[in-house]
Parts: structure tokens; C-alpha cells; sequence
């Protein structure tokens, strides 16, 4: 069917790491890098092949798996939002898999295979393919799934390196994500029930604001947040993203939370449209500026640069939830709705690059000094010039200092916030750019401290590297710069506005 | 009061008994046997929604069935990798509760792998 | 009451006894035996729900394999354990919390199942009328290998993922070895003798589930648990030794299934009408065709679950 054609893409787009992971497992040894780094072009030209497609038609992409049409069968469809969190996740998964290459490598005089590199590979695969699963799914169950794959995935990322801690806290990380999974499947159940669907376009038109729906719209709430480790639910997060590995922390923190944030965004506005939910959405944001003040003041007291990193996480995520009640009622103000929509979904794509760029930054400078302590890098500015510089360029985003990604995202989320009456969201806004300022600058003013002798790098350091990482960050800058009309591809198949109102 | 409903009563029963044993206990093995109760009320909620869905000739609803099916499965690949990962730990630590949330704030030094 | 009601709430009040046993046990071990008394009666509760797939599948993981899992656990964790944990008694508050928490998500659910929608909505009907173009006979089969074929096969890739999680947890020198201690054969022991005589009855059981699973409840899943309990049971007796995680044909034999599954799939791009659709006429026996690899995957990947991540290096 000539309509359908494109559609298969979206089939590629989980199919691909999937034979990946196949292939690694049965190749296995020195072969699984090999098999990582060809599907890395593959993947970017699938998801870049969506993303044009989706912005050409400026129509959602759908496809039918098996000729069975929903409710009975599973679709895939990819609207604006998802297009976008494909592309961004295929140019980081590529930019963090070149980098890792120089950490997993196998040994050439040793084994045949090694345990580290051949898990790392198999995993990075899986957790693409959970994630563009997770962008393309349009069933709820395909979703816990596809949220299962994800953890099984990123779990063992963080206990990667077999220490103690680590272990605990991935422990503890699959616990949460459990929790969550369940909470998620236990709500889907009661929306089966009330509506005989789990397909989100069809939920969409049913729903209807009762008793069952709204408990069940609480339970996957809250399954959610756990997995996206929302103030109060942020526990697990700090240590597992910390002992990972540079480049599984930089997976973790850039693109396997913003997974359930993005499903959260499906359930309340694309499942769900028609359910009032004005002062459930303040709670969240509430949670959100919690998270933003919390996580913000724990990482100004880290002794540590990579707990640094990762309470930043708490911290930034929290601006996530702002977009809530922004967006929420759409039809009353569409503007400042659209305007809220852009900011949320651009600050989790700038986030994702600058956090990636900042926690590879702090894998460097580590492998440079050898150590993690805030306190001991002096010197680090002269010896790693361009990868202080890129860590300088992520803070510039998280802070929201123009003229960067996050700039433009928190400026949207702040103008909505005016537009729309709730000024306390504003006031939220400029409050975190000031906290997040205090623990960048803390960092930086250390790196350029001089120290009596120079700093010699206990390991060497590629400049490749350092390269990739300024890219990174150079590229979460650049988001901020792109003419604001290129983001009207994120309001592509929203369900929630009335269909007159799509751009 | 069908029988569906005694069951579907019983998973509810079944989730509050989970969630508590969840929250509560702080060993890590009986979080794992708690958590698998909590599934297996969820499932039986999916199961008597089938089971109210009967028609055209069937017991039961056949798309709920078979989500309960991939749901065992996948809970039990959960179970398996949680179970794992704390024999793990408590041969590396000698203790099988978690550790209180705040991680160690100063550490040995030590190089990125 | 009736008395088909009577045995239902017979069953509810003593399933739930059993669940709370196992929640509120004093030590681990008795925790687990619970736990497994508890799969079993769920299993004849889903009996109950005219549910006879999900009843073998749950009996089979939940009762049988889930419980060898834990119990091995809890062996390995009482030698391991510096000190028993009754030193860490929940505090009252906690217990508190999470009782009202738990009463409050239970009563929310019970008032929900208290209220069915009406009219109930049911896809009975449609799994019903699209049979014949899947020529099974056994709807719950249908969803999983033709409706919602893209479940189970993303599910096959799950557990692919859960295993490598596992493996991933050895130490570095052990890795490509085999999982698990040596077990030694004990002569006229119980376990011996079982071990002896019920694989080839599993096996036939096995086949004949998986075989009869297109018309009948059945199928790749219950099967596929059947013959990894029958596998986990020869390890464990020691008349079979753990295969090296290393070794490329045990990698070949668990990704078959899924890669199976997905050739099959793919093909469908070009005979059939879109991915993982079946061409005409030809359902049953591809359907057929990649239960038997799945269910072989199944096993291998569910008895290598249990087994754990290798202990012993690897030989040479």
C-alpha cells in the first residue's frame, strides 16, 4: 500500500539494533564492537529517513505489524515528538559508541572474548532498540515491553564494572524500574477493561473521565515518574548513574529516563486528551520544582564530579514536568500551549546532548587526573582545553544562558508560563538557571585553578575523543540557534489539540 | 458475586499484599518474592477482565490471555536477573539489604575503567 | 453460595493466606516454599478463569522453574550471609505508611473490579472471526504468533537481554565458562532417580503441548518451561553438565528462535502483505514451523536463567 510504504521504516527502526544484538551474541568476541559500530549509520540514516518523511508530510507515520489492524492487531506510529527523540537518540548513540570504543575494547593478546566489551556492545544495541520501540509504540502493552527491554538493558550498564556499589545501586535501579513496570501494566489493565483497546490512537477517542480511568491514569503516573526518578522518586538515580561506566552514564542520563518522561507525555496528552487534568498537572509540576531546588543543592555539596553530574540529572528533569500544566487544556490557549509543548520536549533533546557531552567530559578529565574529586582538579583546564571547554558549553545549556538550547527551552516553558496566568512556574524557572550556575561554576572555577607544576595526565588522553565530546556540546548550543519555525515538526500529530489548530 | 469477581477481589487482595511486602521489608531476596506477588494479582486482574469478556464460544477474552502469558515470562526473566544480581552482592558484601541512600561521599580514587 | 462459588472463595481466602505466609515469613527459606505453594494454587485459580494456557504457563514458570530459582538462591545466600538480618526489624512508622498505602491501592482496585464496565468490552469476537485466516485453532496462540506477534517477538529479545544481564554479572576470569557448580551424582539418591526417569516423559509432555498448542491450550511458552525444568532437573542431578556460556553453539541455539521469528517476519515484506503477516494458506505451518525453534530457545534461555552466570573458568 503506497501510504504504508514509508511505514516500514519505523519496523527498521527496532528491527535494527535488535539483529544487532543477534548478531553480537552469536558472532560474539572482538565481532560485537564491529557489529555496534556498522548499525550506528544504519539506525542514524533510518531515524534521519523518519524524520524527514515526518516533516515533509507533516502527517504522523503509521504502520500496521502484520496487516491486522487495532484493536485486535499492533501498530507503530511516529509523530513529531518521536521523530525528533529517534534522531536524537540515533546522533548520540553513534557519538557515545565512537567514544566507548577506546574504553571496551578487547585485548588483543587474551581471550577470544571478553566480558565487559561484549556486554557493553550487546546492551547498547538493546537499549537503541528498547528506546526506538518506546518512540514508535502506539499500544500500551507493546509499550511495557518495550519499557522491560529497556531495563533489562540498562540495569546491567551500571553494574558494569563489578564493584560493590555498584552492584547495590543497580540493584536497587531494577527494583524502582520494576515497581514502575508494574504500576504501568496494572493501570493498562484497568484501561483494557474499561475500554477493550490498548491501541493510543483509538484509546484516544474512547476515553472518558471515570473512576477506573482516573485510577489507572494515577497508577501509570506514578509507575512513570519512578522510572524517570521524579523528586520523591529520584533515590536510585545519583548512584546508579555515577558507578556506570563514562559512556553507559552518558546512555543513562541523556536517553534512558527521557523514555518514561515521553511515555508520560503519550499517556496524558495522547491517550488521554479529553480528561481534565489541570490540578493533577500542578502536582507534577510541583514535584518538578521540588526536583529542580533538591537536586540542585545535593549537587552543589558533591565532593565527587560524576554524583555531580548525576544530581544535575535530578535536578534537570525536573523542568520536564514544568511543561504539565502549560500544555494542559489546549484548546483554551493553543498557543502558549504549543509554545509549552516545544520548550518540555526541546529541553529533554538539549539535555540528552549536554549531559552525554558532560558526563563523557568527566570520563576524560578522570582518565586525565586519575580521580573523580571535585577538589583535586587543578590544572585540568590547561591540560584538557577542549574538553573543560565542551563541559563549560553543557553547563551553558543546563543554566539556560543564551544563546543554547536550553536557553530557548527554559525561555518557551517561562513565556508560557506568563502567557497562561501560572507566573509561579516562572519564578521556578529562573530560580533553578541560578542554582544550576552555582555547582557549573563551581566545577569550572577548580579546573582553572593553577597549581604549582603543570599536570601531568596519568593517562593519555585522544584528542578524538575530546573532539566528540566538544561536538556534543557545540550541537546542544546549536539547538538554541535553529530558527524557531524548525520546531514546528514537534507539533506534528498532537492528539490533544483540536484538529483545526495543527500547524 | 461471580466467581470472576471473588478472583478479581483476590488480586487486589493480592497487589496491597505485594506493595506492602515491597515497601517494607528491607531484604533484598523477600523484595523479589514480593514484587512477584504484586505481578500475579496484576495478571489476575487481566485475567478476570478476560474472563468477564467471554463470548462467541470462549471461556474468556483471548487478548488478556495471551498479554498474561508474555507477562509471566517477562516477570520471570525479571525475577531471574534481580535474583542474580543479589547473590552477587551478598558474595561481594556479605549482606543482602541495600545500603542507606546516600552513597559514600569520599572514596579510594580511581581511574575510569 | 453455590458450590462452584463456595471452591472459588475457598480458593481466593486461601491463596491469599498463602501469599501473606509467604510475605510475612520469619526466615527466607520458608518464604520461598510459600511462594511456590502459592504458584500452584494460583495455577488451578486461573483454571478457574476458563484460562488453561496462562494456568499451564503459570504453573510450569511461576510454581515450578521461578521456585528451583529462588530456592537455589536462598541456599547459596544462607552460606554467604555474614549475619541473618532479623537486626533490621521495620520501624513502625514505615510499617505503617505502607500498610495504608497497600489498603489504599487495594480498595481503589477493588471498587474498579466491583464496577465492571457495561456493556464489558471483549475482542472475542474479533479473535474469533480472524481464526480461519491464521488456521489455528487456538485463539490465545493466535494473539501470540499472529495478532500480537510483535509482542512475543520483542518478549524473545527480553529475555535474550535478561540473560546476557545475568551472565554479565562473573567476574572477568570467569567469563565463557560454565555456569554454576559441578554437580556430583549421587548413587540411589531420590534426585538421581528422578532425574533419570522424568526427562523423557517431559519430553514427550513437552512436544506434545507445543505440538498440540495450535488447536488445544498449549503451545511454545508452557512447553518451552517444561523442557528447561526437565533440563534444570538432569544439571542439577549432575548426569548433564552446564554448557560454557562461551560456546557459539549454545548462542546459536538461544538466538534461533528470535532470529527465526524475525526472518519469517521480514519475509513478510515481500510474500505477504506487511511485516510479520503470514501469506495466505501458509499460516499454520510457519506458525507451526517457528514454535519449535522458539520453543527450544525458550528453554535453553529459561534453563541458562536459572543456572546463573558462569562460576568455573573456562576450560583452555
Amino acid at each position: 500500500m503506497i501510504q504504508q510504504s514509508p511505514g516500514y521504516l519505523l519496523v527498521l527502526a527496532t528491527v535494527l539494533p535488535v539483529l544487532g544484538v543477534m548478531l553480537s551474541l552469536t558472532l560474539g568476541g572482538r565481532r560485537a564492537e564491529r557489529v555496534a559500530l556498522m548499525t550506528m549509520p544504519a539506525g542514524l540514516a533510518v531515524a534521519g529517513a523518519i524524520f524527514a518523511c515526518v516533516l515533509a508530510t507533516r502527517r504522523p507515520l503509521l504502520y500496521v505489524v502484520g496487516a491486522w489492524a487495532a484493536p485486535l492487531g499492533v501498530s507503530l506510529r511516529a509523530d513529531g515528538i518521536s521523530a525528533a527523540m529517534l534522531l536524537t537518540t540515533a546522533v548520540l548513540m553513534c557519538a557515545i559508541g565512537l567514544f566507548a570504543r577506546a574504553d571496551f575494547r578487547t585485548p588483543r593478546p587474551g581471550p577470544r572474548e571478553a566480558r565487559a566489551p561484549l556486554a557493553f556492545w550487546t546492551l547498547l544495541l538493546g537499549v537503541w532498540g528498547a528506546l526506538n520501540a518506546v518512540f514508535v509504540g502506539n499500544d500500551l502493552f507493546n509499550l511495557y515491553v518495550a519499557l522491560e527491554l529497556l531495563t533489562f538493558g540498562a540495569v546491567p550498564l551500571v553494574s558494569l564494572d563489578g564493584r560493590a556499589e555498584t552492584l547495590a545501586a543497580a540493584l536497587r535501579y531494577l527494583l524502582f524500574a520494576l515497581v514502575g513496570s508494574v504500576l504501568y501494566l496494572l493501570g493498562s489493565a484497568l484501561l483494557y477493561g474499561a475500554y477493550g483497546t490498548l491501541d493510543v490512537v483509538l484509546l484516544s477517542s474512547r476515553v472518558r473521565a471515570d473512576t477506573a480511568t482516573e485510577v489507572a491514569v494515577a497508577l501509570m503516573t506514578v509507575g512513570l515518574l519512578a522510572k524517570t526518578a521524579l523528586f520523591p522518586l529520584h533515590l536510585w538515580l545519583p548512584p546508579a548513574h555515577a558507578g556506570a561506566p563514562t559512556a553507559a552514564s552518558a546512555v543513562l542520563s541523556a536517553l534512558v529516563v527521557k523514555a518514561s518522561f515521553f511515555l508520560i507525555v503519550r499517556l496524558w496528552f495522547s491517550v488521554m486528551p479529553a480528561l481534565p487534568i489541570l490540578p493533577a498537572a500542578q502536582v507534577l509540576a510541583a514535584l518538578g520544582a521540588a526536583a529542580i531546588v533538591f537536586g540542585s543543592v545535593l549537587a552543589i555539596r558533591q565532593t565527587r564530579l560524576k554524583l555531580l553530574i548525576a544530581y544535575s540529572t535530578v535536578a534537570q528533569i525536573g523542568y520536564l514536568f514544568l511543561m504539565f500544566p502549560l500544555v494542559a487544556g489546549a484548546a483554551a490557549a493553543p498557543g502558549a500551549s504549543s509554545a509549552a509543548w516545544t520548550g518540555g520536549m526541546l529541553q529533554a533533546i538539549s539535555h540528552a546532548c549536554a549531559k552525554a557531552a558532560m558526563f563523557m567530559a568527566a570520563g576524560l578529565i578522570a582518565l586525565a587526573v586519575g580521580h573523580d574529586r571535585i577538589a583535586g582538579l587543578a590544572g585540568v583546564g590547561r591540560a584538557l582545553p577542549m574538553t573543560v571547554f565542551a563541559f563549560g558549553l553543557s553547563g551553558l545549556t543546563l543554566m539556560g544562558v543564551p544563546p543554547s538550547g536550553g536557553f530557548l527551552a527554559k525561555w518557551l516553558l517561562l513565556t508560557a508560563a506568563i502567557d497562561r496566568g501560572q507566573w509561579w512556574w516562572a519564578l521556578v524557572v529562573v530560580a533553578g538557571g541560578m542554582f544550576t550556575g552555582a555547582y557549573v561554576f563551581r566545577v569550572l572555577a577548580r579546573t582553572v585553578t593553577r597549581p604549582g607544576e603543570r599536570l601531568v595526565p596519568s593517562a593519555p588522553v585522544a584528542r578524538g575523543r575530546e573532539a566528540l565530546v566538544l561536538a556534543l556540546a557545540l550541537l546542544s548550543v546549536v539547538l538554541g540557534v535553529l530558527p524557531f519555525a524548525s520546531f514546528g515538526v514537534l507539533q506534528i500529530g498532537r492528539l490533544d489539540l483540536p484538529p483545526g489548530l495543527l500547524r | 458475586m461471580t466467581s470472576a469477581t471473588l478472583y478479581g477481589l483476590m488480586g487486589a487482595g493480592l497487589v496491597g499484599l505485594g506493595l506492602y511486602g515491597l515497601v517494607v521489608y528491607p531484604h533484598a531476596l523477600r523484595k523479589i518474592l514480593a514484587f512477584n506477588v504484586l505481578g500475579g494479582g496484576v495478571f489476575l486482574l487481566f485475567g478476570v477482565i478476560a474472563r468477564r469478556g467471554a463470548s462467541s464460544g470462549l471461556g474468556g477474552d483471548p487478548v488478556p490471555q495471551a498479554l498474561v502469558i508474555t507477562g509471566i515470562v517477562v516477570a520471570f526473566s525479571a525475577t531471574a536477573l534481580a535474583v542474580a544480581l543479589v547473590v552477587r552482592l551478598v558474595e561481594e558484601t556479605g549482606m543482602a539489604a541495600l545500603p542507606s541512600d546516600d552513597p559514600p561521599a569520599e572514596r579510594a580514587p580511581r581511574t575510569e575503567p | 453460595m453455590t458450590p462452584p462459588l463456595a471452591l472459588d472463595a475457598g480458593l481466593a481466602v486461601l491463596v491469599l493466606a498463602v501469599a501473606a505466609s509467604t510475605i510475612a515469613a520469619r526466615g527466607t527459606f520458608a518464604s520461598v516454599i510459600g511462594f511456590v505453594t502459592y504458584g500452584l494454587l494460583l495455577a488451578l485459580a486461573w483454571v478457574r478463569l476458563s484460562a488453561v494456557d496462562v494456568a499451564l504457563t503459570e504453573a510450569a514458570i511461576g510454581g515450578g522453574v521461578t521456585g528451583v530459582l529462588l530456592l537455589t538462591a536462598s541456599a547459596r545466600l544462607r552460606r554467604a550471609e555474614k549475619s541473618p538480618a532479623p537486626a533490621e526489624h521495620p520501624g513502625l512508622v514505615l510499617r505503617v505508611t505502607a500498610a495504608i498505602l497497600s489498603t489504599l491501592v487495594a480498595a481503589g482496585l477493588a471498587a474498579v473490579v466491583l464496577m465492571p464496565a457495561s456493556p464489558v468490552p471483549t475482542l472475542a469476537p474479533a479473535a474469533m472471526a480472524n481464526l480461519p485466516a491464521t488456521g489455528l485453532g487456538n485463539p490465545v496462540a493466535a494473539v501470540l504468533l499472529a495478532y500480537r506477534a510483535w509482542d512475543t517477538l520483542l518478549e524473545k529479545v527480553v529475555l535474550l537481554l535478561a540473560l546476557l544481564g545475568v551472565w554479565s554479572l562473573a567476574p572477568d576470569l570467569l567469563w565463557g565458562g560454565r555456569p554454576g557448580p559441578r554437580h556430583l551424582v549421587r548413587q540411589e539418591s531420590p534426585l538421581t532417580l528422578l532425574a533419570q526417569f522424568l526427562p523423557p516423559v517431559g519430553i514427550v509432555v513437552s512436544i506434545y503441548l507445543v505440538w498440540n498448542g495450535a488447536t488445544a491450550p498449549g503451545g511454545a511458552f508452557p512447553g518451552g518451561t517444561i523442557l528447561a525444568a526437565m533440563w534444570i532437573l538432569v544439571m542439577q542431578a549432575g548426569l548433564a553438565d552446564a554448557p560454557a556460556v562461551g560456546s557459539r553453539t549454545l548462542r546459536i541455539v538461544l538466538v534461533a528462535g528470535a532470529a527465526l521469528f524475525l526472518a519469517v517476519g521480514l519475509a513478510g515484506f515481500v510474500v505477504a502483505d506487511a511485516f510479520l503477516a503470514y501469506p495466505a494458506g501458509y499460516a499454520k505451518p510457519l506458525i507451526v514451523a517457528i514454535e519449535i525453534p522458539l520453543t527450544l530457545s525458550i528453554a535453553a534461555t529459561l534453563g541458562l536463567l536459572v543456572a546463573g552466570p558462569p562460576a568455573r573458568a573456562p576450560e583452555a
